[in-house]
């Protein structure tokens, strides 16, 4: 007998929705008994006893339904290796995995062993789903069972439940905490694994960058080595560039919007740059290899000079225009939170609005403006497919812009979608290159953010 | 002196507005520039350069003993010689062998599977048939009728040689080759022949993977939304929830997908390629800008509603999901609309968890290998042969044409529900 996920959901959803009737309708029986009045309203009676037999129960399905699987592998597994002690891990591994290719089904074979594993590895698979469905659908039911017995009119069933109710929405809240710290444990143990294999001051003051490791133990080839001095620096480079472009045209865009335009520009032009917002950075990538690239390769080569195709400023470029409403859109907020009472006072004295917005706004605005700045850069830094798309793979150590540099999201992405094992010093590298990704961007992050609240304090 | 020295304040005023105004239109050109580039290479991927044949085919071939369809015979039949030899009848002179591999070279490499799905889904009746069908050209001849390969090259480094395009015209004369709407481009999946690979794999792929975001992060943004405004006690644990909601909203992608492949993959063991990663990965970079959203909306309610609701005697639960949460929602959706938009144009964390294999099969579960919609675009515009190109332009103006009516859906919602208190 099969019991899929869906169906045990829907069991276990019915059943608990039963339980709600059941204990509404119940405890207006019981207080009739008594002749009494509940404490709560009937439906809260009704909500108690589906927390009760939904919530466990469904945690249980879900504890089964990821880690059941792994445990199978892992009994299959330690029996394959017990079978044929002299086999390695991988190659361990690799009958496991035909071993459930044949059991799903997916591929046949011949090899007696291995059908015999596929249906051992079959019948375990039924087991677990029935038990799985089993359990879950006798907890409901006991659990619905038990709280509707316990109910009774004097009991205060809405305190209970918005108690319970508070602390799922308090749990809800702690997943951001939750994320935070997987992602710091995930990539910090990653990249101390990486450290074992690699020394760590090569990494963060190397020169050198070529993670090209011998496919074959056997083979004559260049250790890989792994100085990420030469990623950072065309990290650094692309995004100065994506600055230069990003951070006059956005100023100066918000300053005409929220200080010249009539409102009737404002809402044309804010839309429309929000639509250049909105567009995938993998239409930017496109963009920047397609065509931006060899226009800027053209126009170097009209001047006689040598551009690559995969040049920095063409990466640069396309990632300032995309960074152009990010930055216009923060300072246009943060210019506008400048009081009125300042411009009126400028304006008083005499001043033109020019002078006004250079001597008055701007320095009035200029924390938020650097908070805003920081966010973009942070923004750059981390940006992915554009330089996947349009920068190059090689890790040279140039500041020219018309060369070819790579970024820290290149490597990793370049060093993880190949098919690499999960313990490869060149994919564990990526993870290196992940936590010094994360912590730069944090600190811009952190650093942008309390700048920006302090100026809002300011004017509060 | 007094009127020169306003003369250049005044020009100093005007100065700004002119740098402003620059920098603006600047920012419009590039918008411009980009979906009218974009839009001019992708435009001719609508089309699809076609062949007509006329096929005859005997049934009885395909039928086991008992006289039922029989897959397996179906699947073993030549059909590309059968094609070929169709072929090969407009042009009779061809009969050297190297000649006839370049023959068959400007009609598509599937064109014996395509004809076989075909057969297959006309479910003929028992005894042989003439047809005509209209199959797929090769890309390259797709290319050249479009006008996208220049023939002014030397013949040896072009894709397509002089022979092929003597023939490809003459059927072009003969009215059996022609371009027609490219209805591939919408039913297929993925595929390696430009002239059979369609965008529907991964539209499904990334339907599925939005279900899944908007699953996992919704319910879970409103929840942590009410939390942090109404029921959190201020202190050390509410401002560190507070400080890593907002950190996380500007951690970049590609570590959300270090965090999927880490955490989901190699320790939870789920399914590498799976919309299920895809959404939970997705869902976790969207959930802070959800939350911030529905905070925003949340407090944008009058507290008077809220107190009035407790003064009635209501609880603090009640109050706030019987009386703000119906009020906010329009607020929160817009928020939710704005988030799946940035969610579904997100590429690189679906790269880490394997979202970027080569899969021709249309994705039916959460389970099952799959790609999205951006992954798919990177793919295309990575391949060498040219009707990738377009067929990536065109993949692309979907994407942003849908993209931008979200927007403007969340624009119209704010609009239509805003209310003065």
């Amino acid at each position: 007998m099969t019991l899929p996920l869906s169906f045990v959901f829907f069991v276990l959803l019915g059943l608990s929705v039963y339980f709600y009737y059941h204990a509404k309708s119940g405890i207006v029986r019981k207080a009739a008994l008594l002749s009494d009045r509940t404490k709560a309203l009937p439906s809260h009676y009704g909500q108690q006893s589906f927390l009760w037999a939904f919530i466990p129960s469904f945690l249980i399905l879900l504890v089964l339904t990821i880690g059941g699987p792994n445990y199978i592998d892992q009994i299959f597994y330690n029996k394959i290796q017990e079978l044929n002690p002299t086999f390695n891990e991988s190659f361990v591994s690799l009958i496991l995995a035909k071993v459930i290719n044949v059991s799903n089904g997916k591929i046949s074979t011949g090899e007696e062993n291995i059908i015999m594993l596929a249906k051992d590895y079959k019948i375990a698979f039924e087991q677990l789903h029935f038990y799985r469905g089993l359990v879950v659908i006798l907890c409901a039911a006991l659990l619905g069972m038990i709280i509707s017995y316990r109910q009774k009119p004097g009991s205060n069933a809405r305190e209970q439940v918005e108690k319970f109710i508070v602390n799922i929405f308090f749990a809800s809240a702690v997943i951001a905490i939750f994320t935070t710290v997987a992602i710091i444990l995930s990539l910090f143990f990653e990249a101390l694994r990486f450290f074992n294999l690699y020394n760590f001051f090569d990494f963060i003051f190397g020169l050198h960058w070529a993670p090209n490791v011998a496919i074959r133990t056997d083979q004559v080839a260049a250790e890989g080595s792994f100085g990420m001095i030469p990623v950072l620096l065309g990290t650094l480079l692309i995004s100065f560039i994506a600055m230069c472009v990003a951070i006059p045209i956005g100023l100066f865009s918000a300053i005409y919007l929220a200080e010249f335009a009539t409102p009737k520009i404002r809402d044309f032009v804010k839309p429309t740059l929000e639509i250049l917002a909105g567009i995938p950075t993998v239409v930017y990538g496109y963009f920047a290899a397609l065509t931006a690239a060899p226009f800027f390769r053209e126009i170097g080569f009209s001047l006689g000079l040598d551009v690559s195709s995969e040049s920095a400023i063409a990466a640069g470029a396309v990632m300032g225009i995309m960074i152009i409403p990010f930055i216009s859109s923060l300072s246009d907020d943060v210019i506008r939170a400048v009081p009125q009472s300042l411009r009126d006072g400028s304006m008083g004295l005499g001043a033109t609005k020019a002078e006004t917005i250079y001597l008055v706004i701007l320095p009035a605005a200029i924390p938020g403006l650097v908070g805003a700045v920081l966010l973009a850069v942070s923004r750059a830094i981390g940006e992915t497919m554009i330089v996947v798309m349009a920068a190059g793979l090689s890790a040279n150590l140039t500041v020219n812009p018309l060369e070819s540099v790579t970024t820290v999201t290149v490597q990793i992405v370049s060093l993880l979608t190949g098919d690499t094992e999960f313990d490869d010093i060149k994919t564990l590298s990526a993870f290196g290159l992940g936590l010094a990704l994360f912590f730069f961007t944090l600190l811009l992050n952190i650093f942008a953010l309390s700048i920006s609240r302090r100026l809002a304090e300011r004017y509060d | 002196m007094i009127r020169k020295s306003i003369q250049s304040r005044r020009a100093r005023e005007t100065r700004l507005k002119i740098y402003g105004i620059t920098s603006i239109c600047f920012a419009l050109i590039m918008l411009a520039t980009l979906l009218i580039s974009i839009g001019l290479n992708g435009y001719s991927a609508l089309q699809q350069a076609y062949f007509k044949l006329d096929i005859s085919v005997n049934t009885e071939k395909f039928v086991d003993d008992s006289g039922a369809p029989d897959n397996n015979k179906m699947n073993l039949f030549n059909w590309d010689g059968l094609v070929q030899s169709a072929l090969r009848e407009f042009f009779p002179e061809v009969k050297d062998r190297d000649e006839k591999k370049e023959l068959f070279a400007i009609i598509s490499a599937n064109a014996g599977y395509d004809l076989k799905e075909i057969i297959k889904k006309k479910a003929l009746g028992s005894g042989s048939h003439t047809l005509s069908v209209w199959l797929h050209l090769s890309d390259d001849a797709d290319q050249y009728l479009k006008g996208r390969l220049s023939i002014d090259i030397p013949e040896e480094d072009r894709r397509i040689n002089n022979k092929q395009i003597a023939w490809v015209n003459s059927l072009v004369e003969r009215d059996i080759a022609k371009l027609k709407f490219n209805k591939t481009f919408f039913t297929s999946a993925d595929s390696r022949e430009p002239e059979s690979a369609g965008i529907l794999g991964s539209v499904i792929g990334s339907a599925l993977t939005l279900f899944v975001t908007i699953m996992f992060a919704l319910p879970l943004a409103v929840m942590a939304a009410i939390y942090l405004e109404y029921f959190a006690k201020p202190g050390k644990i509410t401002d560190f929830i507070e400080v890593n909601v907002n950190n996380l909203a500007a951690v970049p992608s590609i570590v959300f997908g270090l965090l999927g492949l880490s955490v989901f993959l190699s320790t939870f063991g789920l399914p590498r390629s799976a919309p299920l990663v895809g959404g939970l990965v997705l869902g976790l970079m969207t959930l802070p800008t959800i939350i911030i959203a529905s905070r925003a909306s949340i407090r944008s309610i009058p507290p008077s509603i809220r107190e009035a609701a407790l003064g009635l005697g209501a609880s603090k639960m009640q109050a706030a999901l019987h009386h703000v949460l119906p009020l906010a929602t329009p607020g929160i959706l817009t928020g939710t609309i704005i988030g799946m938009a940035q969610a579904l144009g997100e590429t690189a964390p679906l790269l880490m968890i394997g979202m970027v294999a080569f899969i021709i099969d249309i994705p039916t579960t959460f389970t099952s290998s799959a790609t999205a919609m951006p992954v798919q675009i990177y793919m295309w515009s990575d391949s060498a042969e040219r009707a990738f190109y377009e067929r990536s332009s065109l993949a692309i103006l979907f994407l942003v044409a849908f993209l931008i009516s979200m927007n403007l859906l969340a624009v119209v919602l704010r609009k239509k529900f805003e209310k003065k208190w």
